[in-house]
């Protein structure tokens, strides 16, 4: 009952409290000022979904991102270079992300390091490419049309959040109805049996974490065609929020439980929250700590009733 | 005669400190069911782990049909024909009954990495059907009964049938170990079914089961067939022998060494102790010395309710208490203060620090026995451990060896120790203490447990078979859906039967 409407109802009870609170909170321009800024946090945090699910963790989203983001700067037009591949270069940064998530896969499945370690070497690989392609000189996107196409509103809201909402359903529908999706669930759920039956398990874990590394390299490229430059901190502190976003909706980090809705619903929450802090007056410095209490709670709540007195958690 | 589905011939299985199957022999006809029976430790695991690829024997022959198969993985002795309930079950509890049936053999309800929900749900139908199973495919699995995943357990490996166009051979682990008597009924009716499709192997410990349900049954005692009878047709007394060995078992046990306790004064007192789903108004008294054999079946509670004598567990209700003080712990560290032991089923995995010498695993428990107020009197510790090594005759280089350099039977012994380290040991808690252990090993253990015994040392035994409960202990509990069965005394000069005691836990 709590793990499947704690999150919707938390986002609710959140939503009336701010709107009692601050009656700017409670207008349309703020609700889709919400909507924008979750589009990047919602692309990655889908990505994520897939590797919390196989009861795998994933610490490479900024490294990811940062490469994927400088790629796309500097594959664009842009004031380094004279390479301009236009739609291409958004496909090619993205690649490049789904490259880093294999390496992910194969690293923890064929080596059998701790997915909480090869993730967190591979996010360091990340930063280092962008930084070598930083280079001292920031690539600064030149051509107009992109940030332009990106930002420009339908219906109020920017073209990067519909494509968030594009990739919300996409993702449903994997999780749904693909095997990379099913078994991400089935793996989370008891990786020892899915073996005995015959699943391969490695290949289905590399998999997801090939399929998270591409959407990382999408949120990167939103970030950086959002700034209009490329920067190594694309994806500074959004590892942290995604995971929180994720176990706040009901993911359970333990694996095969929750899914994308539950976590979109972790991701408004989280956009929510850090919205209504500010129209409610709380400083900004503060917020990363409420943030964490959350994070806290939430994982305290959903485990609540597996705790056992001699149960070792490490 | 028609060609046997299964045949098994002199297979054999040895581990780095027993042998696990020295050679069995069985054969399995079209339609066939077929009970293996044999007490804990016969070696019955083992051979169905060797029949579904998962333990690979060192010698002897599987043959399927007539050829000679090699399994490697689950996965293909599915394939070839065979499959298995397990025991502990085997289905991934967040997905649907649906996808479990057809796990990794989805075939045509998943197309190019596409589910087809509507053709998965029709063809995991198709294998319920085969037994009659009302539940729903699309169910998600962890919200079904025990019995309702047992049945769906069953249809996957029914599904095998399609995959090998051909009858499969379905093992059955101990199958009805954690039903209740009506789904015992259920269960048995399924398999009259399941014997329309396929061949069956019912493996069990209880006697009665498999007179009714099989065919034929084999013996297994010591990792061997021992004999083969039809149903009916042998006394039943004979079978108890043919399972348990012929030999004395009374030097085995030291039962000469079993002291009277009956003028002793009650040490332990278990009053309406109840835990949460599990057990309800437990009550018993265990008197200096004596030794209490917990019986039951698995999911009888017995397992939990002694983890919970020793503080692991949260009572719901009820306390203990000892020599008339009521005690209530909050952690194992409180019942270790108040004098208790306990000696864990998984000895590798609870019951010792792998990592460390015999000596740190020793005084674990009582370390500040051998503390000078924060610092370790080394000295000290070397003296204490060499003492009760000596005592206890632990085989071993020397007490700054790692423990798990040691035998399984030394390893015990020095499990042991450390409760006897302290000097006030007054309740010992023993799961299992001779679990995988080889005979020589075991007889040392008990008479260890004997001379503990002899020191007033109030004992709680959950043993490995009914024959080492009947004939360690002063009296038995026996323990049925969490509830105390029968309380049946154990005396030297009359012990009672396993059949006594097991009518009571079944």
């Amino acid at each position: 009952m709590l793990g499947t409407y704690g999150p919707p109802a938390a986002l609710l009870a959140l939503c009336t409290a701010f709107s009692i609170a601050s009656p700017q909170f409670r207008t349309w321009t703020n609700l889709r000022n919400v909507l924008d800024s979750a589009s990047v946090l919602a692309v990655i945090t889908v990505g994520l979904t897939f590797v919390l699910l196989l009861g795998a963790i994933d610490l490479s989203i900024e490294g990811v991102m940062a490469a994927s983001g400088l790629s796309v700067a500097l594959l664009l037009a842009n004031n380094r270079n004279d390479v301009d591949l236009g739609f291409v270069a958004i496909i090619a940064a993205v690649a490049l992300g789904a490259c880093f998530g294999l390496a992910n896969g194969l690293l923890s499945t064929r080596l059998r390091i701790p997915s909480f370690m090869t993730t967190l070497g591979v996010s360091a690989i990340g930063i280092g490419v962008a930084t070598v392609l930083f280079g001292g000189i920031q690539p600064t996107i030149s051509s107009p049309a992109v940030a332009e196409w990106a930002n420009g509103q339908v219906l109020g809201l920017t073209r990067l959040t519909f494509v968030a909402a594009f990739v919300v359903v996409v993702g449903v529908l994997i999780q749904r109805y693909t095997r990379i999706g099913r078994y991400a669930r089935v793996i989370g759920g008891a990786e020892d049996l899915a073996a005995l039956s015959g699943v391969r398990v490695a290949r289905y874990k590399t998999l997801a974490f090939t399929l998270a590394g591409a959407l990382y390299g999408l949120g990167g490229v939103m970030v950086t065609i959002q700034l209009g430059s490329g920067i190594v901190a694309a994806g500074a502190g959004q590892n942290f929020t995604a995971i929180t976003a994720a176990v706040v909706g009901g993911t359970l980090l333990s694996g095969g439980r929750g899914g994308v809705i539950q976590s979109v619903v972790g991701v408004l929450i989280v956009t929510v929250l850090a919205n209504g802090l500010v129209l409610i007056g709380v400083s900004p410095y503060v917020q990363k700590a409420v943030q964490g209490i959350i994070v806290v709670a939430a994982v305290a709540i959903t485990t609540w009733p597996l705790r056992e007195r001699m149960r070792v958690v490490k | 005669m028609s060609v046997p589905v299964l045949n098994v011939v002199d297979l054999k299985k040895r581990y780095a400190e027993t042998t696990a199957l020295g050679g069995v022999t069985f054969e399995v006809r079209p339609h066939e069911v077929v009970g293996l029976i044999g007490e804990n430790g016969a070696g019955k695991s083992t051979l169905l782990k060797s029949l579904v690829g998962l333990v690979q024997p060192d010698s002897g022959r599987i043959e399927l049909r007539g050829n000679a198969v090699k399994l490697r993985s689950v996965a293909h002795a599915g394939s070839a024909g065979i499959g298995m309930v397990f025991q502990e079950q085997s289905l991934i509890p967040n997905v649907t009954v649906a996808e479990n049936i057809l796990l990794g053999a989805e075939g045509g309800a998943v197309r190019g990495g596409i589910y087809r929900w509507r053709e998965l749900a029709r063809r995991a139908q198709v294998q319920l059907d085969k037994i009659g199973c009302l539940v729903d495919p699309m169910a998600i699995t962890d919200t079904l009964s025990f019995a309702q995943r047992q049945l769906v357990e069953i249809a996957k490996v029914l599904a095998i049938e399609e995959r090998t166009h051909a009858e499969p051979v379905v093992l059955l682990d101990e199958p009805t170990s954690v039903l209740d008597s009506d789904e015992i009924e259920i269960l048995f009716a399924q398999i009259e079914r399941l014997r329309t499709h396929a061949s069956v192997v019912f493996v069990s410990h209880r006697l009665d089961e498999v007179m009714k349900v099989a065919d034929r049954v084999y013996v297994l005692r010591n990792g061997q067939t021992v004999g083969e009878f039809v149903p009916g047709q042998t006394d039943e007394a004979e079978l108890q022998r043919m399972m348990i060995g012929r030999d004395a078992q009374g030097s085995h046990y030291h039962e000469d060494a079993q002291v009277d306790v009956s003028a002793k004064p009650v040490r332990l007192r278990v009053s309406g102790v109840s835990l949460k789903g599990v057990c309800d108004a437990v009550s018993f008294d265990v008197r200096r010395g004596e030794v209490v054999g917990l019986a039951g079946v698995q999911g009888s509670g017995r397992e939990e309710l002694s983890r919970a004598l020793f503080g692991a567990e949260t009572l719901s209700s009820g306390h203990i208490s000892i020599e008339g003080e009521v005690k209530r712990f909050r952690s194992p560290r409180a019942a270790i203060a108040a004098g208790f032991g306990f000696v864990p089923a998984e000895r590798r995995r609870e019951g010792m620090v792998a990592t460390m010498t015999i000596a740190e695993n020793v005084t674990l428990p009582h370390i500040t026995t051998v503390c000078n107020g924060p610092f370790l009197d080394r000295p000290r510790e070397r003296r204490i451990v060499n003492d009760w090594v000596q005592k206890l005759r632990v085989k071993a280089p020397s007490i700054a060896a790692s423990i798990a350099t040691l035998s399984g039977g030394n390893q015990q012994k020095a499990v042991l120790a450390r409760w006897m380290v302290s000097g006030d040991l007054r309740v010992l808690i023993l799961d299992h203490p001779t679990r995988g252990l080889d005979v020589g090993a075991k007889s040392e253990v008990y008479k260890l447990i004997r001379t503990l015994s002899a020191t007033d040392v109030a004992i709680v035994l959950l043993a490995d078979s009914l024959e080492e409960t009947i004939a360690m202990s002063h009296r038995v509990i026996v323990m049925k859906d969490g509830k105390v069965s029968a309380e049946i005394p154990a005396p030297v000069s009359s012990k009672p039967s396993p059949l006594e005691i097991l009518e009571r836990m079944i």
